[in-house]
């Protein structure tokens, strides 16, 4: 066995410690910032909010999905993918924090610090407010603080009780090996997968969906579901690749790097599946209330050239670029389809924010890009911190033997 | 001198693979193996060149897509500009969201029609073909290992056969 013991180096230490300074340094001037044109409808301080939400939301989306891959992996008793175990598992180790992020953004919104969601606002519920809104209204009982925290709370706690049973579970087998925590592992991986099945989608609606407030869409869940999943495996190859590069993970052979690759290949297929799918019926139909949302994007608010960026990155690229078999193969390759990959479905969740929160003010500007680049530098830390916390191979897998072998 | 026929009978795939490395590294040619199974991996060791039926499955993807584009066109916007929900087709371009899951079926078609007979025709699996199967057992449990060789190299590819976990060798 090759060298288990990954050591995050002070050059890799000081890197992601330089780009979370620039997230902090960004966020810190966004909220000094004063634009000089506001648009009345605006707040000051939004365009920096809804770049935290932005963000928040789509490094949880790479932690969360982690989770939920690990969980599949367990409930399918995959084979394969044990030797990159701990890879995932430390992706996965971003939940906690993507959701304490995610937490504080939700009640900076809740004690109206800013007013990104416009039904946190209780005057749109009293007749007698200039803002009222009888459309929101009727899904008060929704809406409702205490039923819209109680969700939130469920959501993210659950989640992470899940993800540290798993990897505590996961350390544990190093040391006891047997097959009673695998199986343990494979009721919980099923539970899960039950358990995020509905809470991928209402907590999309929650928080995301909920921008805009009066439009509803079916699809949204899966898509924005489908859209971290990408994210998420783009991430997992990203970091086995770096592992490698370093001259770690030795038994990854090039039939591990071929599977993660299709699942980047067949994930890309299944949000452009979804992106469309939603884009055309509702485009095909034109119901106002339903079209409002392109119509946001494609016309009011100028997103047009955005929305068609993002689904050409994030459907033509990877289908054309991780067709072949080759190409799946070929580590640079994979490095510069999975950066376009990353930058296309952070842009998504751009355009799913953006046009409900700063409107027609959208740039991608220092702020949106130094606030990113935090955002980097903190999923590269805790991932990296996960992965010299434990073997970078785990050692009593049951499938830890057939893994090694996996050869097509 | 005469050529000899080589079939070598194998109940276990690990072994062949692991003779016909053998032979492969002794410059041996072998002629074919014939596996209940596909054996992942065993193409550049015995030999098989590299399929061309991706490349033939783009071509016929990229003729569906025209095909398809021509279809659609002709129909929905030349023939009879049909107007539906409010969307006249005055031009394709105008329209293509609609048109897209209909280019993505025809391409998906004509790839999957076109590989498929390309593959029977190229390996002639047709009505009425006559099986190339020298041995119905290799169809069931048994792994075959066919060698073309001359008769003075014959000793050398038994031993070796034999050493590598041959259980049966037959000579046509």
């Amino acid at each position: 066995m090759s060298n288990l013991n990954y050591t995050f180096t002070n050059k890799t230490r000081n890197f992601t410690y330089a780009l979370m300074a620039i997230g902090l340094i960004t966020i810190i001037v966004g909220f000094i910032h004063t634009p000089k044109e506001l648009d009345v409808n605006v707040d000051q301080h939004t365009r920096i909010w809804a770049n935290l939400l932005v963000n928040g939301y789509f490094f949880l989306g790479i932690g969360l999905l982690a989770t939920f891959f690990m969980a599949l992996q367990y409930a399918a008793e995959v084979a394969w993918s044990v030797a990159v175990k701990r890879v995932y598992e430390a992706v996965s180790c971003y939940l906690p924090v993507g959701a304490t992020i995610m937490f504080l953004i939700l009640l900076a919104g809740q004690l109206h610090l800013h007013h990104l969601y416009q039904w946190m606002d209780p005057a749109v519920y009293d007749k007698t407010s200039p803002k009222y809104d009888a459309l929101i209204t009727h899904k008060h009982g929704y809406f409702a603080p205490a039923f819209f925290w109680t969700r939130t709370i469920i959501y993210l706690g659950v989640w992470n009780l899940f993800q540290r049973g798993f990897r505590r579970r996961s350390l544990e087998e190093d040391l006891t090996g047997g097959t009673a925590l695998h199986y343990k592992n494979m009721g919980k991986g099923a539970l899960f997968l039950v358990f995020f099945a509905v809470t991928s989608s209402t907590s999309a609606w929650d928080w995301l969906m909920s921008l805009d407030v009066h439009w509803f869409s079916t699809m949204y869940g899966w898509y924005a579901f489908s859209g971290m999943w990408i994210s998420a495996m783009t991430t997992i190859m990203l970091t086995v690749l770096f592992l490698k590069r370093k001259g770690y993970l030795e038994n990854v052979n090039d039939s591990h790097i071929h599977d993660i690759a299709k699942w980047m290949f067949a994930v890309s297929f299944l949000w452009s599946y979804l992106w469309f799918c939603q884009f055309m019926l509702i485009w095909y139909t034109n119901i106002p209330e339903e079209i409002i949302y392109f119509q946001d994007r494609l016309a009011n608010y100028g997103y047009m050239g955005l929305m068609w960026t993002v689904f050409i990155l994030n459907f033509a690229f990877p289908m054309i670029l991780l067709m072949s078999r080759d190409a799946k193969r070929n580590y640079y390759f994979i490095v510069i389809v999975g950066c376009i990959i990353l930058v296309g479905h952070w842009l998504d969740v751009y355009d799913m924010v953006m046009p409900a929160t700063v409107k027609g003010d959208h740039q991608l500007g220092w702020m949106e890009i130094g606030t990113a680049l935090g955002f980097v530098g903190l999923l590269i830390f805790v991932v990296h911190k996960s992965l010299a916390k434990a073997p970078l191979m785990v050692q009593k897998h049951p499938y830890l033997d057939e893994s090694l072998h996996h050869n097509f | 001198m005469s050529n000899v026929t080589i079939h070598a009978i194998f109940d276990d795939e690990e072994p062949l693979m692991a003779t016909a490395r053998t032979f492969k590294s002794n410059g041996i040619r072998i002629k074919d193996v014939f596996s209940p199974f596909p054996i992942h991996g065993i193409d550049p060791v015995i030999g098989v060149p590299r399929t061309w039926i991706a490349i033939c499955a783009f071509i016929y993807g990229l003729t569906g897509l025209s095909l398809g584009t021509l279809m659609m066109w002709y129909m929905m916007v030349h023939d009879w500009p049909t107007d539906i929900g409010g969307k006249p087709s005055f031009a394709y371009y105008m329209n293509v969201p609609a048109f897209i899951p209909i280019s993505f079926e025809c391409t998906v078609l004509c790839a999957a029609h076109g590989m498929a007979i390309t593959y029977y025709l190229r390996c002639w699996l047709v009505p009425g073909a006559k099986a190339k199967n020298p041995d119905p057992r290799t169809t069931d449990d048994k792994f075959m290992m066919v060698i073309e060789t001359k008769e003075d190299k014959k000793n050398n590819i038994e031993s070796l056969l034999k050493n590598g976990g041959a259980s049966e060798i037959h000579y046509k």
